[in-house]
């Protein structure tokens, strides 16, 4: 499989140009190689629990309910640390379960938890294997706040992105940065389109490699999307030199990709099965 | 199982179209063992491998509805043309027909869809398409109903349930298209690109029986059933799911107790013994949702016999008179019915079986009835199950009046309610109703419909229904 490199902040010529790198490269090697460091792990979680297990509380933290308008979003889930919304597997995963049912007022009810005052890292390699939800409103997120959002707030905290897609098109992810001068509907993105498989049927690990002149996110170890720091201040402020913490979540509904519809198939699930974090 | 409208097909005549391309030879690089090709290509641009005598249109369809168009194509300038047409075209008034290989069949076990890109001269909804139809058994007739087309070309998915059982399949294509959604006038629509496909974005397979349900059956020895609600569905590159009727022979099916039930590779139950069998199914490597569990009481006692001689009966349902023409003994009324029929007959004597039932019409309007002469109805009712003490069964009888024609403003009807201890579970219960005791029956020379309500989504047996003096 080759990484395709799309990005809207690539202008036409460029990504001709990419192409036709790419088109060249198919015919002689397969694999971009990127020089790597010996990458020390600092922190991970297996999910080997037993099933019906929870979550290890020395590791993460839950956000329970709507939040400020839909958490910012206009999302329509509860989130809750219900076994029903988030549980293990017995089988070495993680399960994020959302549901379509009426729950303290809302029509759907999920799972969204962090590392938020327990763990957080500037820098690295911060990587998961899993497998996402599908259907029209399933937003699933691995990503990372800034932790010092409680004292400057968002998005001068900095936000990287380093898996969501929409349900409604499972064959896409995406990966984005947000900061003061380009978050929300204006963030740095990219996304790996795949051809001829999707991200809700089989694992795939998505990674991030932060650094201080750079960011780097790969899909199944290939490099679809650097964003450097120059690309970044062509925008706004670069604000990625402090730690940051990790977040999972399967959003429902919101104003990334629109509501679920009679046609979403429910229950929906992401299926986590380790997250790592690195150090060089 | 999957009803038809086009597939009347007791008889086709075969017409022969002979095309000579050089491409039709078989793929040599395609075959996959000593005997069946696995080479996808049914369509591209050319007609692949299917030999010459291929093409076979239904009974009752235009036979020179299709054609090759040397000047549109996807990306080509070569596809299949369909020319629907008129309603009122006495040569023939819908399009059909299947493509079947003139030769051996293929192998198709590596593949998970047949692909197709198709456009039509105008918006249209095609009524079927699909491959498996062989002339006969149609053992694999996979069908995507209702399919609609733009003016543009698209791409078609039509996945296959469980390809590891096409491994020697000759029918790789069929159509059906009719004029129902543009009010009787005909259209052209073309096909191009017919292949199979592994398609990576189609995913999460699943199959049903009972439409997911588990659902429970009382029976007796002798009894055939067919398992209803044989679906396969997957979600398809768009994250909808795709639920499709599938042929019962991509499922295995399993008894729980064969002493009690066996089941057919296509689906039939066969009670043969008392006692109590679970049938669920596998599609492939993937359980199936929904079971059927019979409960068998063993040997069946037939509703009694009706003694009274033929003059002095108007008969709707029986073995021992000649029935009046009857339109239907299940009018499948929307929205609020839940009765489906699953009619049976233990040793030549024919019963109805409603399941699920909440209500039901029997409809002989075609002509309607004079019962004027006649002093009485009959039917003999069999309620398998529990009899809830609240349990009602009603009896309507329903007059289209004088200008025989539902809800033609002179309708009347009357209803007649049963309950315990006329209602029993598990035995014959003859129902005798004379026509003085409806006083709201306007009258009785256009009788028409005769509804039965009451049900508790349970089964209910029905014999022998007439009228009597």
């Amino acid at each position: 499989m080759h990484f395709i490199f799309k990005s809207k902040s690539l202008s036409h010529g460029l990504c001709c140009i990419f192409l036709s790198m790419l088109l060249f490269s198919c015919s002689t090697d397969t694999e971009q190689k990127i020089d790597q460091p010996d990458w020390q792990l600092v922190w991970s979680d297996d999910f080997n629990g037993a099933k019906g297990g929870q979550l290890d509380k020395t590791k993460w933290t839950f956000d329970i309910g709507r939040g400020q308008n839909g958490w910012g979003n206009q999302e329509l889930q509860y989130y809750t640390d219900r076994p029903q919304n988030v549980q293990m597997d017995g089988q070495g995963n993680l399960v994020i379960t959302a549901i379509r049912e009426n729950y303290e007022g809302a029509q759907f009810t999920s799972a969204r938890f962090k590392t938020q005052g327990i763990f957080d890292q500037e820098y690295g390699k911060f990587e998961a294997r899993l497998k996402t939800p599908y259907g029209q409103g399933l937003w699933p997120a691995f990503w990372m706040l800034g932790s010092n959002i409680q004292e400057v707030g968002w998005p001068q905290c900095g936000e990287i992105d380093i898996m969501e897609l929409r349900g409604q098109v499972p064959n896409i992810a995406e990966c984005a940065l947000h900061g003061p001068g380009y978050s929300g509907a204006n963030s740095i993105t990219g996304k790996n389109i795949l051809t001829n498989s999707r991200y809700d049927d089989k694992f795939h690990v998505f990674a991030v490699v932060w650094e201080e002149s750079k960011i780097d996110f790969y899909i199944d170890n290939y490099l679809y999307r650097r964003i450097e720091k120059s690309e970044v201040e062509t925008k706004g402020q670069w604000v990625y030199d402090h730690p940051f913490f990790i977040l999972f979540n399967v959003a429902v509904g919101g104003n990334f990709l629109g509501s679920p519809n009679s046609d979403t198939p429910f229950p929906q699930q992401m299926v986590i099965d380790y997250v790592k974090v690195y150090k060089p | 199982m999957q009803t038809n409208r086009f597939l009347k097909i007791a008889f086709v005549i075969p017409v022969a179209i002979l095309i000579f391309l050089s491409s039709c030879e078989r793929d040599v690089e395609g075959l996959s063992g000593p005997e069946f090709s696995n080479n996808p290509n049914v369509f591209t641009d050319n007609f692949i491998g299917l030999g010459s005598d291929f093409y076979f249109p239904y009974a009752g369809s235009k036979f020179t509805a299709f054609s090759v168009d040397n000047n549109e194509g996807y990306n080509s300038n070569s596809s299949i043309r369909i020319d629907v047409p008129n309603s009122n075209d006495l040569s023939g008034n819908y399009a059909g027909g299947i493509f079947r290989i003139d030769g051996p069949g293929r192998n198709l076990s590596e593949y998970n869809a047949l692909t197709l890109w198709v456009k039509a001269s105008q918006g249209v909804t095609i009524g079927e398409l699909g491959f498996g139809e062989d002339f006969y058994p149609n053992k694999y007739i996979t069908t995507l109903p209702n399919v609609s087309v733009g003016t543009n070309w698209t791409k078609v998915i039509i996945p296959i349930p469980d390809a590891s059982k096409l491994v020697e399949e000759r029918g790789v294509f069929r159509f059906a298209a009719g004029t129902q959604g543009t009010g009787g006038g005909g259209y052209t629509f073309w096909i191009d690109e017919i292949k199979f496909e592994k398609l990576g974005t189609i995913a999460h397979p699943k199959g049903t029986i009972s439409f997911g349900n588990d659902i429970t059956e009382t029976t007796f020895v002798g009894v055939n059933s067919d398992i209803e609600g044989i679906q396969y569905i997957v979600n398809m590159p768009n994250a909808i799911n795709l639920q499709i009727n599938a042929s019962p022979y991509y499922f295995n099916f399993k008894s729980s107790d064969p002493s009690v039930a066996t089941v057919s590779e296509n689906g039939i139950i066969s009670t043969v013994g008392s006692g109590t069998s679970i049938i669920t199914a596998n599609l492939g490597n993937i359980e199936t949702t929904g079971s059927v569990t019979i409960k068998s009481l063993g040997n069946f006692a037939p509703a009694p016999t009706p003694i009274l001689p033929p003059e002095r009966v108007i008969s709707i349902f029986s073995d021992t008179y000649s029935n009046v023409p009857v339109n239907y003994y299940n009018g499948y009324w929307a929205p609020w019915q839940t009765t489906v029929s699953n009619d049976f007959s233990v040793q030549g004597n024919n019963l109805l079986n409603y399941n699920l039932f909440n209500f039901v019409g029997i409809e002989f309007s075609s002509p309607t009835v004079n019962a004027t002469s006649m002093t009485n109805i009959h039917l003999d009712v069999y309620i398998p199950g529990p009899v809830a003490p609240a349990r009602e069964l009603r009896v309507i009888v329903v007059d289209f009046g004088a200008n025989g024609i539902f809800q033609g403003g002179d309708d009347t009807r009357h209803s007649t309610t049963f309950t315990a201890p006329k209602l029993v579970s598990g035995q014959w219960i003859s129902i005798d109703i004379p026509f003085s005791a409806m006083p709201t029956l306007g009258g009785r020379a256009n009788l028409a419909q005769i509804i039965l309500e009451g049900g508790d989504g349970s089964s209910l047996y029905v014999d022998n229904i007439y009228f009597y003096k």
